[in-house]
Formats: structure tokens, C-alpha cells, sequence
């Protein structure tokens, strides 16, 4: 990769912490200029680790990366010139405004003093914070400092947006606003951008390539139709009417896939060649009582679950109930 | 790219945040004095011992502000600091081309411009009151230098204590201690006149006497250069090794490769 790249490739990365474990254990990944890479994985994955190796915040213990062409160890304020980045927290000045903020890291990022102004202008309109602008952070929502923090990372025009997740806790509609900024980002200004995630969805919209990563290791990598479609076959899911009926449904279900482990309802995975039309069939001619049935495509957290066995909605809860022990110990 | 600008942002960053925050700017400004005018109040006739230096309570009690407020001074560059270590914005800050020693400069230059508005209205508040400074319009000139240095070199301490702790709490938690200097010290009264022998050598080995003293010269005494030069030379030795002390933490707090 030549320095005038805006690609990202990391190869054996390893990161330990101290008396801890391996946060990143010798992942490899490639992403090409002007791409969309979605990092998905459940909390303490290693995700939030990776951006900060790859970001010059942290050195490797292992392993090399290149952004932008430049190593992040030899080169790290040739990488940090040319990457934005926004972190898990949005840490902003609550007594700042947020005109203030985009000064500041205007004249941090080297700005001509000429363009500074017109520029965080344009930065305020573009993430809709122009009414806003003149007033302080400690009254803005989470979704006006999200957007203010991805305006903060855009300042100097970066070629490499990292976005580590970027929506984490916003609502469904400034979710889906910074996902059409993300997505205009790369359409109009080929910004490669590298984003972590815990939202399935999030990845399965944005991304052009998705690596899944669980306990500091890829586990799948690929588009996101390519690991949907590794899992091939899609799933049925029955509702019983009674929860008496659960044992039986799961018995009636099981004549056509192998079952998955859900919490909500009965499911199972379906062998080859069957549909959800044989299924209705045997419902109706074995008189099950369902309260509803569903066919549904392959998901990325049945990649995930395939993958590694578990949900990542389960992989969540139990990264962050680890977490809590942690912190009552 | 010239650091020049990034020191600039940094402390109007730094300014900007103090003026934003009543509770920052007026405790500094009105805690000293008010204690200034108890004093004064309450130890009017010390000034009728025997070798008391001046017949005016009040001249003799103008230098601890100056002290106290540099103290103030420490506590919240420090927790301010420490609040942009706990929050991340320290990694923001990081991640930007910004310079480890502009960081530091500017963050500094924020509190000394605040340290000399501070000594401004001590200044003022000495005028209003009556108090003739001795040394004249040049030691006013003076005594605004002395002020910038104080609070550049108890900003520095602390930053330090910011970069070493990463907590705002601790910072305010040896705010106490750090206060312990001023009352043992010759804030109250001249140490020849101190009867407590332990309170006498406590003040005489305690650097705050000096710094309290080099103030108080320019006020009540006029240009006395033994008292310049200990006071000078204690803030300069402080300041020194607290910005040793603050820029060392500060490279290991701003981790980047």
C-alpha cells in the first residue's frame, strides 16, 4: 500500500494489556480505499482496542498496521494527520459551545486560519447543528454530540474516518441521520471509514465488508450477503399459542431442521430443499397450534451465532454482566 | 505547522472554561479577601507590638491573597485537567497534531492570564482600602510579574498532579494539605514576632513564608532585596520542578505513538 492510499492493512495485530488478557489476538484485516468496513462484535470483542492501535493511541504488542500507507508505530503523526476519528465516548467540553469545539480543532488539525470559520460552518449545516451551534454541549442531546463529534473528526477533511461505535445509545431517527451522513461520506468524498459496531443492523446497512470479531479474533469476514449466505438456509420461527406448548412444537419443528437456541419462540434452521409451505402443510394436517410462523433470512447474528455459538445479544449481556462482576469485586 | 496558534487555542480554551464557570472565578477572587478583612479585622493590634513592620493590619495582610489565590489557582487548573483525563477528551486532544509542550504552555498561559486578574483586583481591592504601596507604581508592575509567576509555577504543580492522578477528586482532596502551608507560615504575623517556638521554625522552613514575604515587601517595606530574591527564587524552583514534573506525566498520560 503507497502512502497516497486511504486504505487500511493490518496484519497479526496483537494487543495485551497488562495482568490481562489478550484484547486483540492476531487479526488480520484489509480494507480498501474508499470502503465502508463494519467491525462487528459484542462488548469487550476487542473492537474498541483495535480502532485505538490502529488510531496511534495505543502501540501493538504484535503485528503491523498500515493506514493510509504509513505504519501506525514508525509513522504515527503521519497517520494521525490523516485519519478523523470518533470514539466510543463523545468527550467534549460540556462548557464549550459548539462553534468553540470546532475552532479548537481547527487550529489543533492545522486549519489555514482563513478557511476555519467558513469550514465549521459548513460542518454545522452538514450534521444540522447550525441552530445549535452558539450553544453550550452540556444542553445538547446524545444525538447532537454525536453529530458534533463526527463534524469534529471531518474538520481537516480527513481521507480515513475511524467511527467507533457511533451510535451507540442514540435514538432510531439520529441513528438513521448519521447513517445517511456515513453513507454520503463515502459516496461523495470516497472517506474509507472504519466502523464498530454491536448493531447488526447497523452493519448489514452501512458496510460494503463486515468482520465479525469475538475474544480478540476474526471470526467470519466478508460482505455482508456473502456470510449471510455461508449460512445458506433460512429459519423458521413458530410463536405457540400456549407456552404449555412450547415441548411440543419444538418436537413438531425438529422434523425439518435442526433447532436454534432462542428465547422468544421455537425455531430451527431448515434442512435443504424444504420451505415454509411444508411446514403450513404439516401444521394444518397435524393440528399444531401456532400463534404465528415465520420464515426468515439468514441474519448476521445467526452468523455470528454460528460462528461462535452463541447471540450477540447474548455475547453482550454476558461481556457486560462479566463487567459488573468486575467492578463489585 | 507553528505551535504558536495551537498554545493560543488552548488557553482561550482554557479562559473560555474558567469565565464559564462562576464557581471558579468568584471563589478565588472574593475567599482571599474576605478572609483578608477578618483578619484584618480581628488582628488590628498586632500592629501595636513592638517591631511590627507596619502600623496598617491591612497592607501587612494584602499578601495572602495573592498566595491563596494562587492556590485556588492550582486546584482548578488541576481539576480541570484531571476532568479532560477522566472524560477522554485528553485522547482527543492526542489525536490531533498538537504538540505535548503547547498542550502544557497553553494550558498554563490560560491560568497565568486568570492569575493576573486575579492580583489585578487584589491590587485594586488595596487601593480602594487605602493601602499605599511602598514600592510604587514599578512595584506594582512588579508584583503583576510575581503573580504571573506564582500562578504559572502552582498551575504547573497542578497539572502534574492532574496528569499523575487522572482524578479530579484526588486533586481536591490535597487542596487542604496544600493550604496547611499557608496557616503554617507568616500569612498572620512576622516571623520574628511568632512566640510558638515549633510555629516560628514550621514558618521559617516553610517556602509559602517567603513567597508571602517577597509580596509583602513590595507593599509595606518598598524594594528589599533579600526578600525579592527568596521570593523569586522559591516560585522559580517551584515552577521548575513542576513543569518538569507536569510535562514527564503529561507524555506518559498522552499516550501516541
Amino acid at each position: 500500500m503507497e502512502p497516497d492510499d486511504n486504505g487500511i492493512e493490518v496484519e497479526g495485530l496483537v494487543r495485551e494489556y497488562k495482568k490481562g488478557p489478550r484484547a486483540v489476538d492476531g487479526i488480520d484485516i484489509s480494507v480498501a480505499p474508499g470502503e465502508i468496513y463494519g467491525f462487528l462484535g459484542p462488548n469487550g470483542a476487542g473492537k474498541s482496542t483495535t480502532v485505538h492501535v490502529l488510531t496511534t493511541l495505543l502501540p501493538p504488542t504484535a503485528g503491523t498496521a498500515r493506514v493510509g500507507g504509513y505504519d501506525v508505530v514508525k509513522d504515527g503523526p503521519k497517520v494521525r494527520g490523516l485519519i478523523g476519528v470518533a470514539l466510543q465516548e463523545a468527550a467534549l467540553d460540556p462548557l464549550l459551545t459548539g462553534r468553540d469545539h470546532l475552532r479548537l480543532q481547527a487550529t489543533l488539525q492545522g486549519v489555514r486560519k482563513d478557511q476555519r470559520a467558513a469550514r465549521a460552518e459548513e460542518l454545522l449545516n452538514r450534521v444540522g447543528l447550525a441552530d445549535a451551534a452558539d450553544r453550550k454541549v452540556s444542553g445538547y442531546s446524545g444525538g447532537m454530540k454525536r453529530r458534533l463529534d463526527l463534524a469534529l473528526a471531518l474538520i481537516h477533511s480527513p481521507r480515513i474516518l475511524f467511527l467507533d461505535e457511533p451510535t451507540t445509545g442514540l435514538d432510531p431517527q439520529s441513528r438513521t441521520a448519521l447513517w445517511e451522513e456515513v453513507s454520503l461520506l463515502r459516496r461523495e468524498d470516497r472517506v474509507t471509514v472504519f466502523l464498530t459496531t454491536q448493531y447488526l443492523e447497523e452493519a448489514d446497512v452501512l458496510a460494503d465488508r463486515v468482520g465479525i470479531i469475538d475474544q480478540g479474533k476474526i471470526v467470519a469476514e466478508g460482505t455482508p450477503a456473502e456470510l449471510k449466505a455461508e449460512i445458506g438456509r433460512p429459519s423458521v420461527h413458530a410463536i405457540p399459542h400456549r407456552e404449555e406448548d412450547r415441548p411440543r412444537i419444538a418436537e413438531f419443528l425438529s422434523r425439518f431442521g435442526e433447532p436454534l437456541a432462542t428465547t422468544r419462540d421455537v425455531a430451527v434452521r431448515l434442512r435443504d430443499s424444504l420451505g415454509l409451505t411444508d411446514i403450513v402443510r404439516a401444521v394444518d394436517q397435524d393440528g399444531v397450534d401456532i400463534a404465528d410462523l415465520e420464515l426468515r433470512a439468514p441474519t448476521l447474528d445467526d452468523v455470528f451465532l454460528a460462528k461462535t455459538g452463541r447471540t450477540l445479544e447474548g455475547a453482550t449481556e454476558e461481556a457486560d454482566t462479566a463487567e459488573q462482576a468486575k467492578g463489585k469485586r | 505547522m507553528s505551535s504558536l496558534p495551537q498554545v493560543g487555542a488552548i488557553a482561550r480554551r482554557s479562559i473560555v472554561r474558567t469565565s464559564r464557570q462562576p464557581a471558579s472565578v468568584i471563589p478565588p477572587l472574593i475567599f482571599p479577601v474576605a478572609l483578608m478583612a477578618v483578619n484584618a479585622g480581628g488582628l488590628r493590634s498586632s500592629t501595636d507590638l513592638p517591631g511590627f513592620p507596619t502600623d496598617s493590619f491591612l497592607a501587612f495582610a494584602l499578601a495572602v491573597p495573592f498566595i491563596q489565590g494562587a492556590l485556588f489557582s492550582t486546584m482548578n487548573a488541576g481539576t480541570d485537567l484531571a476532568r479532560d483525563v477522566q472524560t477522554g477528551f485528553i485522547n482527543r486532544l492526542a489525536l490531533t497534531a498538537l504538540r505535548d509542550w503547547a498542550l502544557l504552555t497553553g494550558q498554563l498561559a490560560g491560568v497565568v492570564v486568570l492569575g493576573i486578574v486575579q492580583v489585578l483586583f487584589y491590587i485594586a481591592v488595596g487601593l480602594a482600602t487605602g493601602v499605599e504601596f511602598e514600592s510604587g507604581a514599578l512595584g506594582i508592575l512588579v508584583l503583576l510579574a510575581y503573580g504571573a509567576i506564582v500562578s504559572l509555577s502552582f498551575g504547573a504543580l497542578g497539572a502534574w498532579l492532574a496528569y499523575r492522578t487522572g482524578s479530579g477528586e484526588t486533586i481536591q482532596a490535597l487542596f487542604p494539605v496544600l493550604f496547611v502551608f499557608l496557616f503554617i507560615s507568616s500569612m498572620n504575623a512576622p516571623r520574628n514576632l511568632i512566640g510558638v517556638d515549633w510555629f516560628r521554625i514550621a514558618a521559617t522552613l516553610n517556602p509559602v513564608s517567603y513567597m508571602i514575604e517577597c509580596v509583602r515587601s513590595l507593599i509595606i517595606t518598598g524594594w528589599d532585596a533579600q526578600a525579592l530574591a527568596l521570593g523569586f527564587g522559591f516560585v522559580i524552583v517551584l515552577g521548575i520542578a513542576s513543569l518538569m514534573l507536569a510535562s514527564r506525566a503529561l507524555r506518559m498520560r498522552m499516550t501516541r505513538t
